[in-house]
């Protein structure tokens, strides 16, 4: 990773942004009404917990992990167990402080095995997280107690005493402590980027030579901070045990573990904020996504694709460097370039969908007959109209943002030699 | 007797397949550094274009196109996109053969549908090699092609006469990988291209201050190392099934392969991946469990010990996630791998 | 005094005509959560297409004279969407929520008995504590028999035959095989996999004592690519017979392992006819691989003619009879209930019998299990007497032993807490 840009908020921003944040999440369910939302916005709580603990690992540790999955799900084991322990009575603790249990075990877990994957770091470390991870979910139908074989194991999450009246029963109920724990978490974790530790995570990330020069075991840096990140891992397990009243060997799975790796590093892994946006379009992308288009996992794939390779630092840095442009004033200069390079691409880009679509239509063989509805257009999937359609769309909308892209560069450009002279200027002061 | 010779000709034949996959994977890594998490991908797209291509020209020529086209896409994914991140480290370059992986997995589904294609292998290749008669009175006898149904159904009664057959796909997949394993081995030390190719595996810049053209040495490393997972795609597509999530089942093994073998290390891979698929072949076959285990140590186990998954649990249940096993012991006890020569 | 009389007598009779017919036009939305994409998504969109194509036979009220038009007694209107679970429990929740918040009070589910026990749960608990919303699931392929056991529910209704009843079929149907002896069973390592093998060997044992288990194997799912290893496991054991649940690449590659090894037994499976696998088996296993199901391709009379349409509209097979006695029995069920309300609707359909494309089936108020025949078929080239030929292959399932209700029913343990 290359130069890390770093957000100097004065004292008052920070209690703005904080206020802010505990604002929306107290306020965003009475916008919406349907069960549907609820449960979206819960999961949106239970991913950025998971996604924020695995960017401790990736962002700022260095350390790509393909079997973060491990963690949370056994926490969701742990906490079910523990729930369905509640229910009958024997063990007394409150259900709010069911996703505790499964922090303490995600953070157990991560004890135990993340003594021998972190000797290594880099690619090595990859392999052994991801044979864990297949390890660990191979295991998950060998286990039936445990894991609960295929069906999984469900409890309900009605127990124990009314504890002023919340039972938990309604979604409603269950936002508001996700919120809660999601706000402590988010609080805990940026807390943790500021302590020495965190620090010298860093450091392990950037030099680990030199570190070890400094007089820091490298090796014993990386297994506390993967413990830590391990009792995130399983705070967010134990949520979605909760929150789903049933946990299958799928929270194991590699899927999620590829799933929360992706939208971490969409959402940006060199600043802190990121990997929220990250988690709330990876809930938004499961579950709402899937049911506009087919081609959904192929949109996310070709996005991700182009991510590494022109903005490796995600969504986060985009914002940031605008934020940048826009603390020296210049933002209003590249406002008309953003506007066309928006457009023409949304141009190509509807013109490349309404293909993909149409080939899907034709794969699945639509039993409603060769037409597909596209944003409002009827097109014909055997009908060449169509097809010339699209790619006519598709040429021009390339084309136009070609011309575009080039001017925005160069207005990119003069605008970054801008603000450098600023800077000079500045520190000469 | 037959049991043993027939699961060992199917052990390293299913060896021999792994590592024709995981050798293009070494090599690639051993040149770039990168470790191809889409590798499995092209032993996918392998499979599918030879289907294709076979339903066009027939098998044989499609053994020799599909893997020169799924190299060609290689290099071209390599100029294109691989190259450009090159600047940002090994980890972005791992992630983008990561996504590369789902865009191949979903074009595929796409281009081909998603139910199982059935990709017969040719004439030639059906039926047996070669067929073992094992008579409890006679012995062992090998017969080429495949056994009449009189020899194989006892006459007397007493005999038991049992007829294994082995299939010549599974011959086939042996010797191509073996011919396959001889001529990279020999393009490597004996030609000029593998002379410059193993001097940029150590000294790229020294090897670019000579007046050799790297990235196009690293575009053609790729391309290679995915034509050798096309060709394995072809063999192994038509031998087993051709289906689109080939690629998920068959991926993490042959990263289990290279690792256990030894990150870069082609003799290793070898090793590496002929010791995992002869042990998982043979584990399908025992039954034994630690429960099985404490009774033959005249241990007397209790009833919850008796009833407890993890104790009842046999070989051949725990046979498929064997590799997985090796990857995590072999990288805490010997993370070089065995017979790896760098160190991450 | 006694045209009052008649008139009152006509009102009457016209009022409870017309409350009878007080559902026709009513629409019923019905929402079914399965995989639309994945390793299962080309079974789920098939069986979706056959919702939506029985959907409009099966909307309205019967058109007489027209057996393909059968509609239903109380004239209502199905609509049926499908939205994608990708096999997931967790997706299925939400997918549930979703439903609900269009106001579908029917949904349908089958592939994937995790799936299943998951939504069972998660109507249960939402019936609890949304009174007034409740929800009715139909279960139209899940076998798993803790559903109408241990987990059986008032709102679950299981249209297909659980896996004690196919095996009680499957083991009368061995037992009358003399020439089997040594059975081995091998399946996949899941609820599925391992109740097929819990019960085979219980029905054997009480049928044919003599026949020997000679070995049992649990694989992982849909992760062994080469079966060649079990193959020569069964073989050394010397067993004549091979069961299995397995679906998918499980099943059809194990056959056509069986074939390039020289395994010459038979095989005993569940699902030999679900997308897919007719392809991957081609003319392997021909004569040698039985099915039990309760229904096969060659059903003959509506049903045949039914299945062709299909194939024309669609190019794809007709495989799903529980769609059939869905639409059936629910149409029944309102007619009963004289509303399409879920309580009491659910509570007509209990030992509600409908006569349907093979013979009378009942719904068992104990369990909510459907009591259906069953039948055995062999895989076997598609010839003049059973012509359908799934896939086109050129090959079918041809039936060869029919198993009525009394015989195929099997007891339950289910104590059905009742609202």
């Amino acid at each position: 990773m290359s130069t890390v840009y770093q957000f100097k908020p004065l004292n008052v921003g920070r209690w703005l942004i904080w206020g802010l944040f505990a604002l929306l999440l107290a306020l965003v369910p009475m916008l919406v009404s349907s069960s549907l939302a609820i449960t979206i916005l819960s999961q949106m709580g239970i991913a950025i917990i998971a996604c924020l603990s695995y960017n401790m690992l990736l962002g700022q540790g260095g350390m790509l992990s393909f079997g973060h999955a491990v963690y949370t799900g056994l926490g969701s084991f742990m906490a079910i167990h523990a729930l369905n322990s509640i229910t009958d009575g024997s063990l007394p603790l409150p259900v709010s402080a069911l996703p505790l249990v499964g922090g303490i075990a995600g953070m157990g877990f991560a004890a135990l095995l993340g003594y021998v994957t972190t000797r290594k770091a880099g690619t090595t470390f990859a392999m052994i997280t991801m044979g864990m991870g297949e390890l660990v979910y191979a295991m998950s139908n060998m286990i039936p107690e445990f894991f609960g074989g295929e069906g999984g194991i469900s409890g309900n999450r009605v127990a124990g005493k009314a504890f002023l009246g919340i039972t938990y029963g309604p979604p409603i109920q269950v936002y508001y402590l996700i919120a809660l724990y999601t706000f402590v978490a988010v609080a805990a974790m940026f807390a943790f980027t500021r302590t020495p530790l965190g620090r010298m995570l860093n450091a392990v990330r950037d030099n680990p030579e030199r570190v070890e020069f400094v007089g820091y075991n490298t090796q014993r840096v990386r297994y506390t901070a993967f413990i830590i990140a391990g009792f995130f891992a399983g705070i967010s397990g134990g949520l979605g045990a909760l929150n789903f009243e049933i946990v299958t060997a799928e929270v194991v799975g590699a899927g999620r573990s590829g799933a929360y790796l992706l939208f971490t590093f969409l959402g940006g892994a060199t600043f802190f904020f990121g990997p929220i946006i990250g988690a709330v379009l990876m809930v938004l992308a499961f579950v709402l996504l899937s049911e506009f288009t087919k081609a959904w996992l192929l949109y996310l794939g070709l996005i991700f694709l182009f991510m590494v390779m022109y903005a490796p630092g995600g969504i986060a840095s985009l914002l940031m460097m605008n934020l940048r442009i826009a603390a020296f004033g210049k933002l209003r200069q590249l406002w008309v370039s953003y506007l066309a390079l928006a457009v023409t691409a949304l141009l190509a880009l509807i013109g490349a969908a309404g293909m993909v679509e149409m080939v899907y239509h034709l794969q699945m063989a639509g039993a409603d007959g060769n037409t597909v509805r596209f944003m409002g257009v009827v097109l014909d999937s055997t009908g060449l109209n169509s097809w010339f359609g699209c790619a006519y769309v598709i040429l021009t909308g390339a084309g136009l943002f070609e011309l575009c892209r080039r001017q925005f560069s160069k207005e990119w450009g003069t605008i970054q030699e801008e603000i450098e002279k600023e800077i000079k200027r500045r520190a000469e002061l | 007797m037959e049991f043993f010779i027939i699961s060992m000709l199917n052990g390293l034949s299913y060896g021999l397949l792994l590592f024709m996959l995981s050798s293009g994977l070494t090599l690639i890594f051993s040149m770039m550094g990168v470790l191809n998490f889409a590798h499995a991908s092209f032993y996918m797209v392998g499979a599918y274009v030879g289907y294709t291509v076979s339903g066009v020209v027939g098998f044989w020529p499609a053994l020799i196109l599909a893997p020169l086209i799924v190299g060609a896409l290689g290099a071209l994914f390599e100029r294109f996109f691989l190259r450009k991140v090159h600047k940002f480290g090994h980890v972005p370059e791992l992630l983008i053969t990561f996504g590369l992986s789902y865009v191949i997995f979903e074009l595929v589904q796409l281009i081909w549908g998603r139910i199982a294609l059935n990709f017969r292998p040719p004439d030639l290749l059906q039926g047996p090699a070669f067929t073992l008669i094992n008579h409890s009175v006679h012995g062992l006898r090998l017969l080429w092609g495949a056994a009449p149904a009189e020899l194989c159904s006892a006459a007397e009664a007493g005999v038991r006469l049992v007829c294994s057959p082995f299939p010549a796909t599974r011959g086939f997949m042996m010797l191509v990988a073996l011919v396959m394993l001889g001529s990279v081995w020999l393009l490597l030390t004996r030609t000029r291209v593998g002379l410059v190719i193993q001097a940029a595996l150590t000294h790229p810049e020294t090897v670019e201050s000579l007046g050799h053209n790297v990235p196009l040495v690293f575009m053609m490393v790729f391309g290679a190392g995915a034509a050798l997972a096309g060709l394995a795609g072809v063999i192994g597509g038509s031998t087993f099934l051709t289906e689109p999530s080939m690629a998920a089942t068959v991926g993490s093994v042959i990263f289990v392969v290279v690792v256990v073998g030894g990150m870069g290390s082609l003799s290793g891979a070898f090793l590496a991946s002929v010791l995992i698929g002869v042990i998982q072949t043979f584990a399908v076959a025992f039954d034994y469990s630690l429960g099985t285990l404490a009774g033959q140590l005249g241990l007397q186990l209790g009833t919850y010990a008796l009833g407890n998954s993890l104790i009842k649990l046999t070989l051949s249940q725990v046979a498929p996630i064997l590799p997985y096993l090796f990857l995590v012991l072999i990288l805490i006890f010997r993370p070089k791998g065995l017979l790896g020569t760098r160190e991450d | 005094m006694k045209f009052a009389l008649k008139v009152v007598a006509v009102t009457a009779a016209a009022l409870c005509v017309s409350a009878a017919f007080a559902q026709k036009g009513e629409v019923v939305k019905i929402v079914r959560i399965d995989p639309l994409t994945g390793l299962l998504g080309p079974v789920g969109v098939s069986q979706l297409k056959g919702y939506q194509f029985f959907a409009e036979k099966y909307s309205g009220l019967p058109v007489p004279g027209n057996p393909g038009q059968p509609g239903n007694p109380a004239g209502v209107k199905f609509e049926i969407t499908g939205i994608d679970n990708k096999l997931s429990p967790t997706e299925s929740l939400n997918a549930l929520k979703a439903a609900i918040d269009q106001g579908v009070r029917y949904v349908i589910q089958g592939n994937g008995s995790s799936v299943a026990l998951a939504l069972v749960d998660a109507v249960n608990k939402h019936n609890e504590r949304n009174p007034g919303k409740e929800v009715i699931y139909l279960n139209d392929s899940a076998v798993d028999p803790d559903l109408t056991n241990s987990k059986c529910s008032f709102w679950h209704f299981r249209f297909d035959a659980d896996t004690s009843m196919k095996m009680e079929a499957m083991g009368g149907f061995m037992a009358d095989q003399k020439d089997i002896k040594k059975v081995y069973i091998l399946g996949q390592n899941y609820s599925h996999g391992v109740q097929v093998a819990k019960y085979i060997k219980e029905v054997l044992a009480r049928k044919r004592p003599d026949i020997q288990i000679v070995g049992e194997d649990l694989h992982p799912l849909a992760q062994v690519r080469d079966f060649a290893p079990y193959i020569a496991k069964i073989k050394a054991t010397g067993a004549d017979t091979v069961v299995s649940g397995n679906w998918g690449s499980d099943l059809s590659l194990l056959v056509k392992a069986a074939n390039e090894n020289g395994y010459t037994g038979k095989f005993f499976t569940y699902y030999t006819g679900v997308t897919g696998t007719p392809t991957a088996l081609g003319t392997n296993g021909a004569g040698r691989v039985y099915q039990i199901a309760y229904s096969h391709y060659n059903m003959g009379g509506q049903m045949d003619k039914w299945m062709a349409e299909f194939k024309t509209k669609y190019n794809d097979d007709f495989y799903t009879g529980s769609t059939i006695r869905i639409y059936e029995m629910l149409g029944a069920g309102i007619a009963k209930a004289k509303s399409t309300d879920p309580v009491k609707v659910a509570a007509a359909m209990e030992g509600l019998k409908v006569t349907t494309f093979n013979g009378e089936v009942e719904m068992r108020k104990a369990d909510h299990q459907l009591q259906q025949p069953l039948y055995m078929a062999v895989w076997q080239k598609a010839d003049k007497k059973y012509p359908y030929s799934p896939e086109n292959t050129g090959m079918t399932l041809a039936p060869v032993k029919e198993y009525p209700n009394y015989v195929s029913s099997t007891p339950t343990s289910c104590q059905m807490k009742r609202p």
